[in-house]
């Protein structure tokens, strides 16, 4: 139980309290599915499309309070997006927008852009 | 905001009674406790009391009571102070003796790691049948720090004793809140921590048993008989001490209204909550350990919401650790990983209240709610869910 002394930011803990587009899309265009409860933490994205851009994102999260923030801010910044500037949102620009992250809780920001774009990617498979 | 302190096992605050017998340690009696003068005599008399005081807590004599800077180093003197040779303990050990082990092994020691059972338990007859011809030691904790399980201690002394190796216990946890008897649980070496009980930080003692072989860590002026070179931290040996008589002062009481504060807070949590497990053996346990497992949501999330609330509790999750592992003793325990992540150590206190644990059990649902109302894990048809149908 030696821990890190978790100092998170503003933005992260608005978006960790207050998380964005929380929830599923039965009938999504693509899903995402990134890391698995073995591991403490899973995201999954869902995405419709309509003309070429993200016209409804939702997620859900399982992990800590990096890995919920960066999801919330990750859907959020995908959202009423073209799907090329979808998949350029990378893990830094979802962690820049939160006015970062500590050092620790960097890996969790990968598993919620890398959620996202697998849904895009899924989407673009299919179609 | 008030705020609720439920991290006991972590560290405790320094009992008031403990400060003030400190207090004069630091700027009257100052001395040397190795000056021939008054002052270091003075000094010396305090470090001679205080070293009576935790040799009769124990039913020790006082030349088996050596003070350290903690759980810590007695830890490390225990294992590497004595003959080198085939170590037995258990995988649930606090890190001052696994990564002792570990360090051992790199250096000529056999050790010999045993499992535990679901509830946390070694089990005697292992610890028999690992013993070899050069077994020199055997070391279990007498109660485990994150799922507060208490081992069958007597019965692994019996064992050591019967088969001439030695035997130590680490009781940083144990101490004042479980009986501890050197003499019925055929204890050799036993290691105690001072910030653990309402004592100061950076004090501890080691507990040997006259005719044990055992050399020092710390070279030096010779304090401590030899065995613990460095000058005496007499403030802090005072504190300890006031803080050891004090456990045992309030020890019946301490235990009883620790017990009624942890029911009260296992079983709120069981009716207001689906999906929780206790983690550790039901009824073997101390008296003020509560880790219990939250199905579907992970620890450093419950914990950030229940911090940003004021109270104050840890986490077995990989999330929280520096290594991104998460509980090794949880994992010994045979729980799955994302069981794992899902619990919550809450450990309870002298001053806690049960104001404040209702206080708790009024966020906790809420808290879990939340982000069970996030999770992927929820099973679809639960009401946990928040899934609109028809889409």
């Amino acid at each position: 139980m030696i821990g890190i002394a978790i100092e998170y930011t503003e933005k992260v803990m608005d978006h960790f309290m207050n998380p964005r587009n929380i929830g599923e899309i039965p009938d999504a265009d693509g899903v995402g599915t990134i890391g698995n409860q073995v591991c403490g933490d899973m995201t999954n994205v869902y995405i419709k499309v309509t003309d070429g851009r993200i016209s409804d994102i939702k997620f859900k999260t399982f992990g800590c309070g990096a890995a919920i923030a960066t999801a919330s801010m990750a859907t959020e910044l995908a959202l009423g997006k073209t799907l090329q500037e979808a998949l350029a949102i990378t893990r830094d620009a979802v962690a820049d927008a939160l006015d970062g992250l500590p050092e620790a809780k960097l890996h969790c920001s990968n598993l919620a852009a890398d959620a996202l774009h697998a849904a895009i990617k899924e989407y673009l498979a299919k179609n | 905001m008030k705020r609720i302190y439920l991290d006991h096992a972590a560290t405790t605050a320094v009992d008031r009674e403990v400060v003030q017998a400190m207090i004069p340690y630091f700027t009257e009696t100052f001395g040397n406790a190795s000056s021939l003068h008054s002052f270091g005599r003075d000094a010396r008399y305090a470090l001679g009391a205080a070293r009576q005081t935790v040799a009769d807590a124990l039913g020790a004599e006082t030349d088996e009571i050596f003070f350290t800077s903690g759980g810590t180093e007695s830890d490390n003197l225990a294992l590497k102070g004595v003959e080198k040779g085939h170590i037995i303990t258990s995988s649930i050990e606090h890190p001052a003796i696994l990564n002792t082990c570990r360090y051992l092994e790199t250096h000529g020691c056999d050790v010999t790691y045993l499992p535990v059972d679901s509830s946390g338990l070694v089990d005697p007859g292992n610890i028999e049948s690992a013993i070899r011809n050069d077994t020199k030691i055997i070391s279990v904790m007498h109660a485990n720090n994150e799922i507060g399980t208490i081992q069958p201690i007597a019965e692994i002394g019996t064992i050591a004793r019967d088969n001439g190796v030695l035997f130590h216990t680490d009781a940083v946890q144990s101490f004042g809140k479980t009986e501890t008897d050197l003499q019925k649980m055929n204890i050799d070496l036993l290691s105690l921590s001072s910030h653990k009980i309402y004592g100061p930080k950076g004090v501890g003692a080691l507990y040997v048993r006259e005719g044990t072989e055992i050399c020092p860590l710390m070279h030096g002026g010779g304090h401590e008989s030899g065995l613990r070179s460095g000058t005496e931290n007499v403030a802090g040996i005072v504190g300890f001490a006031k803080a050891v008589s004090l456990a045992i002062k309030r020890f019946e009481s301490d235990t009883r209204h620790l017990t009624n504060l942890r029911e009260l807070l296992i079983d709120g949590v069981m009716d207001s909550i689906d999906d929780v497990h206790l983690n550790g053996h039901p009824t073997k346990r101390l008296p003020n350990n509560a880790n219990l497992r939250f199905d579907f949501v992970e620890g450093e999330a419950m914990l950030l919401h229940l911090d940003i609330r004021g109270i104050a509790v840890s986490t077995g999750s990989a999330c929280s650790s520096t290594s991104k592992d998460p509980s090794h003793v949880l994992l010994a325990m045979g729980l799955a990983p994302e069981n794992i992540h899902g619990s919550i150590r809450f450990t309870l206190g002298r001053e806690n209240t049960s104001e404040e644990i209702e206080y708790v059990l009024g966020v906790l649902p809420e808290i879990v709610g939340k982000l069970r109302a996030i999770s992927p894990l929820v099973s679809k048809g639960s009401s946990m869910g928040s899934r609109s149908s028809g889409r």
